[in-house]
């Protein structure tokens, strides 16, 4: 699954990880996540996020 | 934790300085400071700390802890600290924070005030027992007969960064933001020598808030839109800003921007001569293409005034012997700095000479691929001493990176047009 990264902080959401701090199970696809959800490390907003390479 | 500095007497040398109506600069000075996490600071810093005395009389940011007594001497000049009702702290890093712990010690009914970042920051530094109120972007702080509205900066240049405006006297509080490492006994710029002013800020700018490049337009951009009147724009280190705030916001566009121009930077080392004679005629052939070059061999160099150096520059070139099969130390130590960086918009190359191996010319290209500097030429990299025809070749390189530097500077002027 395509991980996508924090352009401000570098932080990279890894789908098989999930973001399990805030409530977001292993396996959750980048596109699943609320558009709500922001960076967990600098509080990015999920729109700013890139695909990472 | 150590126990809480005693508040100094009467006999203190240290008095709050007031700066508007209502507000005092209670910070430090710390004169002795020369290197701050690995920048070279020749000039010291300062740690300002302001004191607004309204209904709720208010403390934004604190001093770094060994300045401690500096700051509450500065405030008992003023008011007794244990009457601190309010306490904004705009940054996080310890410099700015380290004594909230002690200013809490001394006034225990106080509420503490962070961005949401900044809770979560100041709850991990500290460990405190006092609750840290959020205060989430564009909410206003009040103060009885005036208000405080935060405007979080995230990212500039931490997450917890933001900004406080006081309206009744027209300054803005911008922790990191506009400041500078600049020990002095004035506390405005408008007092000091123009020519340092700049060298200060750029050298702040190039050394911290380079990677956050793109947001500084961003937040330049919002505070164009908001228009807020601004008496003074009081930055955390150095002198505050007061007749001259359009200079700063103008240099600051400057300096994000990172337009493309027609300076390279040769950052070199050498151990037998030999890289330098190759970064020597890189430099004629950079200047005969039109370019400006500008050699710094890092045997004398610190990291940071590189970083400065690149601030404004098109193109970096560096070149490192080979020590033990791997760079030379002092230009991986320079390149892991300016990697972080992430300085836009730059060519480059790799060059060096080497004994065996050489593969230190590969590390500096691998370098300098991932910090996307686009390599218009192959790495040059030679045994042993330059002959005439290697120097000829490098000047050659030099013609044409500048030549693509004056290219590029052209294509982006045309489009500005």
């Amino acid at each position: 699954m395509q991980k996508y990264e924090c352009p401000l902080c570098g932080y990279i959401y890894d789908p098989t990880l999930g973001d399990p701090g805030n409530g977001i199970i292993p396996g959750t696809p980048f596109a699943e996540l609320a558009g709500s959800w922001s960076c967990p490390d600098c509080g990015a907003d999920k729109e700013d996020f890139e695909p990472a390479e | 934790m150590s126990t809480c500095p005693d508040i100094p007497g009467a006999d203190s040398p240290y008095r709050a300085l007031p700066i508007s109506d209502h507000v005092y600069w209670v910070g430090a000075v710390d004169w002795a400071l020369r290197d701050f996490h690995g920048y070279a600071t020749e000039r010291g810093t300062t740690y300002n700390a302001f004191l607004i005395l309204a209904d709720k009389v208010t403390l934004i940011d604190t001093v770094k802890r060994p300045f401690a007594d500096e700051m509450f001497a500065r405030i008992a000049s003023v008011i007794d600290p244990a009457k601190i009702d309010v306490i904004v702290s705009d940054h996080s890093e310890m410099d700015h924070s380290g004594c909230l712990p002690d200013v809490l010690a001394r006034a225990p009914h106080a509420a503490l005030y962070a961005s949401p970042n900044g809770v979560k920051a100041l709850t991990d530094h500290f460990h405190l027992a006092h609750p840290i109120l959020a205060v989430k972007d564009g909410e206003q702080i009040d103060l009885g007969n005036m208000a405080l509205t935060c405007l979080e900066t995230r990212m500039l240049h931490w997450p917890d960064s933001m900004v406080s405006y006081l309206d009744a006297d027209r300054i803005l509080f911008t922790n990191d933001a506009f400041g500078m490492h600049y020990a002095t006994a004035e506390r405005f710029a408008d007092d000091l020598d123009p020519a340092i002013l700049y060298h200060e800020a750029k050298n702040y700018f190039a050394n911290i808030l380079t990677p956050y490049a793109g947001l500084v337009l961003k937040v330049l951009d919002r505070l164009q839109g908001l228009a807020l009147p601004m008496d003074i724009i009081a930055p955390d280190h150095g002198p505050l800003w007061r007749e001259d705030t359009e200079s700063i916001l103008g240099w600051y566009t400057e300096w994000a921007e990172q337009c493309p121009t027609t300076k390279a930077l040769i950052v070199y080392d050498t151990m037998w001569g030999s890289t330098e004679k190759m970064a020597r005629a890189l430099a004629e052939g950079l200047a005969a293409g039109g370019a400006q070059p500008k050699l710094i061999p890092l045997s004398g160099s610190h990291r940071s005034d590189v970083a400065l150096e690149l601030l404004d520059a098109g193109a970096l070139l560096v070149g490192s012997p080979t020590l033990n099969n791997n760079l030379f130390p002092t230009v991986a130590d320079v390149l892991y700095y300016l990697k972080g960086l992430r300085k836009q918009n730059l060519i480059g190359l790799a060059f060096g000479s080497c004994g065996w191996g050489g593969e230190a010319v590969t590390q500096v290209q691998e370098l300098l691929t991932a910090m996307k500097v686009e390599q218009v030429v192959d790495p040059l990299k030679i045994k042993y001493v330059p002959t005439g025809d290697v120097l000829a070749r490098c000047v050659a390189l030099g013609t044409q990176i500048a030549e693509t530097l004056r290219a590029r500077t052209q294509e982006h002027n045309d489009a500005e047009v």
